[in-house]
């Protein structure tokens, strides 16, 4: 994934945060089994670790759903009601924001920009980007996702 | 592709895929960037490559996908070349007729960007004044070149500034070009990269230099450097690389946030390629230049976009700021002179060669010499990238390019510099933008973002935004931006909920002079910016909350009231719309809300076509 | 040498000295939280800010980590300075008033109110227990984690430590555990007169969610047979 070099991260012990992400990825999470492995794996103390892992929003201790909503929280999106968006997705799916509900289907987090702000508010299910996002786009998708459909089809509602 | 070895192969290369050129054929040009792509550009382009199959098509019409151009309100667009022609808001439906059209060198008329002002159709993209208006001498690229392909950036004089470079037998003749310029860091500070080159270029031989490429772009509502990122990816690379030989690196690393996927996806890919064909790595093109770029992503904190973070987290550890002095250049990364530049700055380093300083420096104005690319975004109608000298006015920028407000109600103030910024009111549009006139004024400049707000936006909203997103990116090492942040937050809150007193008022000033003062990084020195300059020009806002419990923006939950009005039809949209059943009404008749139920959500608001939904 | 000012007077100290250093040498008064000698300096408490420079560029920098630089211009106790003291001070109060530490140091400057809304937080993050931990004892059985309002100081995964050792010294350098007020209107007390010598934790019933990393020790097991 990330090509390092000779005299790069190697030497700085840089690694770290790129070995989390990868098992992030791969795992969903980081469990504690996981994090206590890479302290021995790396030779950090097990505290480094966990605080590097606890220090970065894009790592989750807890083990995320089988999808995951992201909404932007912008200050683009903000001013253009993201806020009453994030409120009808916890509406919508039962749970807070980065939260996940029972049946382990879904998690709900917020993201500080997305970059994508000419087209806010923003929600990203799975990668799958939703742009000029309403309240009433909100529940079409959600329904979608509970009806299972695997590919949402993406909403533009302008 | 087979390793350049020498600079001879490299500029046979470039006379190869010169004369391989055919810029007669019409070019269709698709932004498929993060916004593009969230506007159903990957569609387009589907809908377009099936057509110029199914209408036997090759040879006369081509598709080119690039990153964004800038025009994000009417994206998916394209752009037809060579003639220059564009078409707005393209829909899959309309797509195919375009490509044909295209491929008979016309235009369909019918599907051309119409002026708002004038009502009437236009057809060049270079005569729209959302266009016309700019200096895009970086965005401009993005048209150009296609992103996955180092071929087509050669092809586009990409790498021949590094050509200039390695044929100059001092490597310091690149420092005082930069320094002669006038390029100031684009990320915000300002600061000059010549000298910051210079600096580092003379810091003692030892084992290695690092040369770094910010690209963690935190700024909510700044995206410029995504769109470099992802649709020029190898403009950054020769800038490091070119920065490489004058200042004597050995190592580049780009770090760059993981939450833009495909900026991660382009660079890495442009970044294989150039290793592949030998312009990074050992003995670059045989002039014993060895350098190479390592990416590195951010894991989700604002924080590490300030340098001594920065540093850490690429040393894998969490990103708290250290003081300074020493500062990066003398001790970085490892404890190795470092030097970091943001995005934009290195994209202007090839641009600064291959023009020359003095013609870079002639744009701009005497303290700010360049371009400078702003987001504008917010409640502004032709949301997208705007690329504009330094020293325009905020006016022109608003106004002239950005066509004014969005919806009905009035600019009432823009948004710069991010968190670390402040709020100008409309009154003040007159200011030039660059990075010292908006200081007086109490904010920044900053890395461009540009948040346009109207009548409709609370100012005690928009200052309780950034502190909730300070207090949550704070490293929280230091007292006083952690508590500060906390503190401060706490009370817009109390005062947005009506549960504010002039006292409060006073601590907030008297709490953010202290958080400024004694923090020790940006972040917490800055993190009271939005909050000042709201109470120095929107003071009436703040008074209105707190003595009147009114929200004059009807923003504020806890302060204002849904009700229906006489423009009730009776369709009872809303009542199935609201979420807490809390609207009532017979069919045909006026429906009421009830207080109580009400959370104030909006979707009722949403939902109704006759404008009857009053918020008070 | 390094040849600096401090309050108008010309001071002379060994190069790689800390302002802190070179004003205690000097005799200048400057209160101090998060430091401790023998322990690294980590500049989280900014109490011993100072002010440094002239005119527009003056600013304010914590004493712990600044480095002594030749002709430096110092002053401990200027207007800004102050006033800065004085609000920290006041948020100190805000979040742990119980702390006879912190409500000392507010006498001392004059501090008897604060304006914000009481909470009753028994960590100011200063870090003195994590250096301890990894310093002194190098067992670095605590750490920070996450940041922002949610940063905090605990074992990784907030169970027992495999590195603890059990010595107690992150407790005894805690500025707000190390002595606790125990009036019984905690919120109206800010005085200098009662003096609690015992650790916090053997008095009975008064501090159930006490912040504890050594799980048990034998002071709960002390605690336990009385």
């Amino acid at each position: 994934m990330i090509q390092k070099t000779k005299h790069g991260l190697s030497q700085t012990n840089g690694s770290l945060i790129a070995m989390l992400e990868e098992i992030q990825a791969e795992d969903g999470y980081l469990s504690e089994e996981a994090l206590r492995s890479v302290a021995e794996r790396t030779g950090r103390s097990l505290v480094d670790v966990y605080g590097v892992a606890t220090f970065y929003r894009s790592f989750s201790l807890k083990p995320r759903g089988r999808h995951l909503i992201c909404a932007c929280l912008g200050t683009a999106c903000h001013v253009r009601g993201a806020p009453g968006i994030v409120e009808e997705l916890e509406r919508c799916l039962g749970v807070k924001a980065g939260e996940t509900t029972s049946d382990g289907e879904f998690t709900l987090e917020t993201v500080n920009c997305l970059g994508a702000c000419a087209l806010g508010p923003i929600i990203v299910v799975d990668g799958r980007y939703f742009s000029n996002v309403d309240q009433a786009g909100v529940k079409d998708i959600v329904a979608k996702l509970h009806a299972g459909s695997e590919q949402v089809k993406e909403t533009l509602v302008s | 592709m087979k390793r350049l070895n020498s600079l001879d192969d490299l500029r046979a290369l470039q006379a190869e895929l010169a004369a391989r050129g055919e810029p007669e054929v019409p070019t269709i040009v698709i932004p498929a960037g993060t916004c593009g792509q969230a506007s159903g550009a990957d569609e387009i382009v589907r809908v377009m490559r099936q057509a110029i199959e199914s209408d036997s098509l090759e040879g006369k019409a081509r598709l080119r996908v690039t990153g964004c151009h800038g025009f994000c309100q009417m994206e998916p667009s394209v752009l037809v070349e060579p003639e220059g022609t564009f078409y707005p808001r393209v829909t899959p439906e309309t797509a195919a007729r375009i490509v044909k059209a295209a491929a008979r060198g016309e235009a369909a008329e019918d599907l051309l960007f119409v002026d708002p002002s004038t009502g009437l159709p236009i057809r060049y993209q270079n005569e729209i004044p959302f266009f016309s208006r700019q200096v895009r001498s970086i965005l401009s690229r993005n048209e150009k070149i296609d992103p996955l392909s180092i071929e087509s950036y050669i092809e586009n004089d990409g790498y021949a500034p590094l050509l200039t470079v390695l044929e100059k037998k001092n490597p310091r003749w690149v420092v005082d070009e930069v320094k002669a310029s006038g390029l100031r860091g684009r990320g915000g500070a300002g600061f000059s990269t010549g000298l910051k080159w210079e600096m580092l270029a003379d810091q003692p031989n030892g084992t290695g230099r690092f040369l770094v490429c910010n690209a963690d772009e935190g700024d909510p509502g700044a995206y410029m450097d995504r769109s470099v990122l992802e649709g020029n990816p190898h403009s950054i690379i020769e800038g490091m690389v070119i920065g490489a030989r004058g200042t004597g690196s050995t190592q580049g690393i780009i770090y760059v946030r993981n939450e833009y996927p495909l900026a991660i996806k382009h660079l890495t890919s442009a970044v294989e390629q150039a290793r592949e064909l030998g312009l990074l790595g050992e003995n670059i093109l045989g002039t014993g230049l060895s350098f190479d770029i390592d990416l590195v992503h951010g894991a989700g904190a604002f924080v590490c976009g300030e340098e001594t973070a920065l540093i850490r987290s690429i040393e894998g550890k969490m990103g708290e700021p250290r003081q300074r002095p020493p500062f990066p250049i003398q001790k970085g990364i490892g404890g190795k002179p470092t030097a970091i530049n943001n995005v934009e700055t290195w994209a202007n380093i090839p641009l600064i060669i291959g023009k020359g300083a003095p013609d870079f420096e002639k744009v701009g104005t005497k303290g700010s010499s360049g371009t400078k690319i702003f987001s504008l975004v917010g409640k502004i109608r032709n949301t997208g990238l705007v690329e504009v000298p330094m020293g325009i006015t905020i006016e022109e920028i608003i106004y002239g390019i950005g066509g004014g407000p969005s919806g009905d109600a009035g600019i009432k103030a823009v948004q710069t510099g991010g968190p670390s910024g402040g709020c100008i009111p409309v009154e003040r549009f007159d200011l030039p933008v660059d990075y010292d006139s908006l200081s007086e004024a109490g904010s920044i400049m900053g890395s461009g973002g540009m948040i346009v707000m109207d009548e409709k936006t609370c100012m005690v909203d928009v200052a309780k935004y950034f502190m909730n997103f300070l207090k949550d990116e704070s490293c929280g090492k230091c007292y006083t931006c952690r508590k500060g942040t906390q503190r401060m937050h706490e009370i817009l809150e109390d005062i947005s909920g009506g549960k504010g007193t002039l006292e409060q008022l006073d601590l907030l000033e008297e709490l953010s002079g202290v958080v400024k003062d004694t923090t020790m990084c940006g972040l917490g020195q800055t993190a009271p910016n939005p909050v000042l300059s709201t109470l120095r020009y929107f003071r009436d806002e703040y008074l209105e909350h707190i003595e009147n419990r009114r929200c004059p923006a009807a923003v504020c939950k806890d302060l204002i009231v849904y009700s229906i009005n006489d423009n009730c039809t009776g369709c009872r949209a809303c009542v199935k719309a609201c979420p807490q059943d809390a609207i009532t009404g017979e069919k045909k008749s006026r429906h009421t809300i009830d207080g109580a139920k009400c959370i104030k959500c909006g979707a009722c608001r949403s939902a109704c076509r006759f404008e009857a939904v009053e918020v008070v | 040498m390094i040849n600096l000012t401090i309050n108008g007077s010309n001071v002379s100290v060994e190069e790689g000295s800390t302002l802190l250093e070179a004003a205690n040498f000097m005799g200048f008064p400057i209160p101090t939280l998060c430091h401790m000698d023998g322990l690294s300096s980590y500049g989280a408490c900014r109490l011993c800010v100072v002010e440094i420079g002239e005119g527009t560029r003056a600013r304010l920098v914590s004493s712990c980590t600044y480095p002594a630089e030749e002709g430096l211009k110092v002053r401990t106790a200027s207007s800004r300075v102050v006033r800065a003291r004085k609000m920290i001070l006041e948020l100190l109060l805000a979040s742990c008033p119980q702390s006879k530490t912190i409500q000392d140091l507010a006498a001392a400057h004059g501090v008897r109110q604060q304006r914000f809304r009481q909470e009753h937080e028994d960590c100011i993050l200063c870090g003195l227990c994590v250096r301890v931990c990894e310093e002194q004892m190098m067992a670095k059985a605590i750490g920070f984690r996450s940041r922002g309002e949610e940063r905090s100081i605990g074992t990784p995964f907030d169970v027992r430590s495999d590195e603890c050792r059990l010595c107690g010294a992150c407790m005894y350098v805690c500025p707000t555990c190390r002595l606790r007020c125990t009036y019984n209107e905690p919120d109206n007390a800010i005085c200098g007169g009662c003096e609690n010598l015992s650790p916090p934790c053997l008095a009975e019933g008064k501090f159930e969610d006490m912040m504890c990393y050594m799980d048990p020790c034998v002071a709960c097991e002390i605690r336990e047979d009385t």
